[in-house]
């Protein structure tokens, strides 16, 4: 598939660093944790999970990002996708407890409200660096019951997800589904560890992606060889058991690089 | 049982280089669950590189166009992964390597030698890398130069993987031939290119760059043959096979084993699905070896 010309349409500010960029097409087909190559012309093009059908919402990190920020409606940048495996779709009655930290919100967003849609019970907690930063906190109040932390006590429970995980049965939840950074994530998985509900979990996984589509093998991980831009980027927790998950990465010549 | 340049391999269905080919766990995987009766690494050099910006591959209707920049973690950096490819996929692990000098060449063969690699194949035909690949493929006197430069200091079989954006690729595979490599493999990418017109941007972070898939299937096809005319040692094919007939086509104009690239695209096993289409048109047309399809459309006159 050659890029889609995508139009920006509206840019929303979420944070100090994080925009919305909606656009002119929609993925009726994608399914929540899935993700799109995003071409900067000129510059770059990077793997962004879907906040909707129509945008993606985005952390301004590096030079492609910085760019992207530099872009006004009627702009427009290149699309490929939706690519990879989202998070598995949520059925009626199940009890789904979604964990987003920082942008790992963006994808997990449109599953809280799809799980809603399905009749799902959906309790998520959001966590951020301080009060500013938290993001889509509305619409995840819109679906379901929403904790909050924050690093700096700003707003809910000071400190780390893992801190209001801690204090919940997380034993009564049929899925739970984490997107944030790794060392989130990994305090996540440590703190579940259990095997048994490590298979309800689903964590999704950052790597440095080239072609996207399962080719190049620039993402693949230790010890399984899956590819993240194919198999993943969303992998259960079971998958993850000893993986290079939480301890390193590669870079784009393809060294390992520590987390 | 089937043996290439001295490889004990179960058929000869090989994985590509560049794809999937970068960490050890990936080659394992193709080898273990894709089922490949061997597997090239990605082509490995004397110092870390990056690659392109991305795109670096994109999918035409026809096939892939791609310009990695040859991205590599270096030789030091990739030993570890040459090792865990070694100990644990059960297949021949041939380490891809390049340069863009004789020196070059040789320290990146004598760096990989402790991974104790099956063989060697020596990539002068990437076409997207300046100074690298088919800088140095399009020269024969340089190809030659450099097979018999590396042949000198290892004690593994030497494959020479040559590009197609030649006026003749004989020449290039004769001088391989003449250097003492023990097999060609063709065709690497062919020059191309893709534009979006909404901007005017070339699509590619290279701006150009390599097409593979289908649509340089015939092409492959037709290198094959003529090396096969032309050479005495074993012509490895690879260019587009998706399906075990591309692989038998292959072999009836002259390859001795096929490598497969993109088609992993789709299925990482497709190598169990070539063996198998295979063995099935063996069987129905009553053929009591797969040698006899080798370069069987030559008696055809």
């Amino acid at each position: 598939m050659l890029p889609l010309n995508a139009t920006i349409l509206q840019i929303t500010e979420e944070s100090p660093f994080v925009r919305t960029f909606f656009f002119d097409l929609n993925f009726e087909t994608m399914e929540p944790g899935q993700f799109v190559m995003v071409w900067v012309r000129g510059v770059d093009e990077v793997p962004m999970g879907l906040s909707r059908i129509n945008s993606i919402t985005v952390l301004k990190v590096g030079e492609t990002t910085s760019k992207l920020f530099e872009l006004k409606e009627g702009d427009s940048f290149g699309l490929r996708g939706p690519l990879g495996r989202g998070f598995s779709l949520p059925s009626k009655n199940e009890k789904i407890l979604i964990i987003a930290g920082g942008v790992g919100a963006a994808p997990l967003s449109p599953y809280a409200e799809a799980a809603y849609a399905a009749g799902s019970e959906v309790h998520t907690i959001l966590g951020a660096r301080s009060a500013d930063e938290l993001i889509f906190e509305k619409r995840f109040l819109n679906v379901g019951k929403v904790y909050i932390s924050t690093d700096d006590g700003s707003k809910g429970t000071k400190g780390f997800v893992t801190d209001v995980l801690k204090e919940l049965d997380f034993l009564v939840y049929d899925k739970i589904l984490i997107c944030g950074k790794e060392l989130m994530m990994v305090s996540v998985f440590r703190l579940i560890k259990d095997r048994k509900v490590l298979k309800k979990t689903e964590f999704s996984l950052q790597r440095y992606f080239k072609c996207g589509i399962g080719i190049c093998g620039s993402c693949c991980i230790d010890r399984s060889g899956f590819r993240v831009c194919k198999e993943g980027p969303v992998f259960s927790g079971a998958q993850l058991l000893d993986s290079e998950f939480g301890s390193y990465d590669r870079d784009a010549s393809g060294r390992r690089v520590k987390i | 049982m089937y043996t290439l340049t001295g490889l004990k391999m179960k058929n000869s269905t090989i994985l590509a280089a560049g794809i999937l080919g970068t960490t050890g766990a990936s080659l394992c995987r193709v080898a273990l669950e894709g089922g490949a009766d061997a597997v090239v690494t990605k082509s490995i050099g004397s110092i870390p590189k990056k690659g392109h910006s991305n795109p670096t591959i994109v999918q035409l209707e026809g096939g892939f166009l791609n310009a990695m920049g040859l991205p590599n973690p270096s030789y030091p950096g990739f030993l570890q992964e040459l090792k865990i490819a070694k100990k644990y996929s059960g297949v021949p692990v041939i380490a891809s390597i390049f340069g863009g000098t004789v020196v070059e060449f040789i320290e990146v063969a004598e760096g990989l030698l402790p991974g104790k690699p099956d063989a060697f194949e020596l990539n002068v035909s990437c076409p997207h890398s300046e100074r690298y690949g088919a800088a140095v493929g399009s020269n024969p006197c340089l190809v030659e130069a450099i097979t018999a430069a590396v042949k000198d200091i290892v004690n593994v079989p030497v494959w020479v993987k040559l590009t197609p954006n030649v006026s003749d690729i004989t020449c290039i595979g004769t001088a391989a031939e003449s250097g003492g490599a023990d097999a060609v493999v063709a065709i690497n990418t062919l020059k191309g290119m893709a534009i979006d017109i909404e901007s005017g941007y070339p699509i590619l972070g290279n701006r150009s760059g390599g097409l593979s898939g289908k649509a340089v299937k015939p092409i492959a096809v037709k290198c094959i043959y003529d090396l096969y005319t032309t050479l005495k040692i074993p012509v490895i094919g690879v260019g587009g096979v998706s399906c075990w007939q591309d692989a038998v086509e292959m072999m009836m104009a002259g390859a001795a084993a096929v490598q497969v690239g993109s088609a992993v695209y789709e299925r990482i096993d497709i190598f169990y699905e070539i063996n198998k289409g295979i063995k099935a048109f063996l069987q129905r047309k009553s053929y009591s070896d797969i040698k006899e399809l080798i370069g069987l459309s030559h008696e055809m006159v």
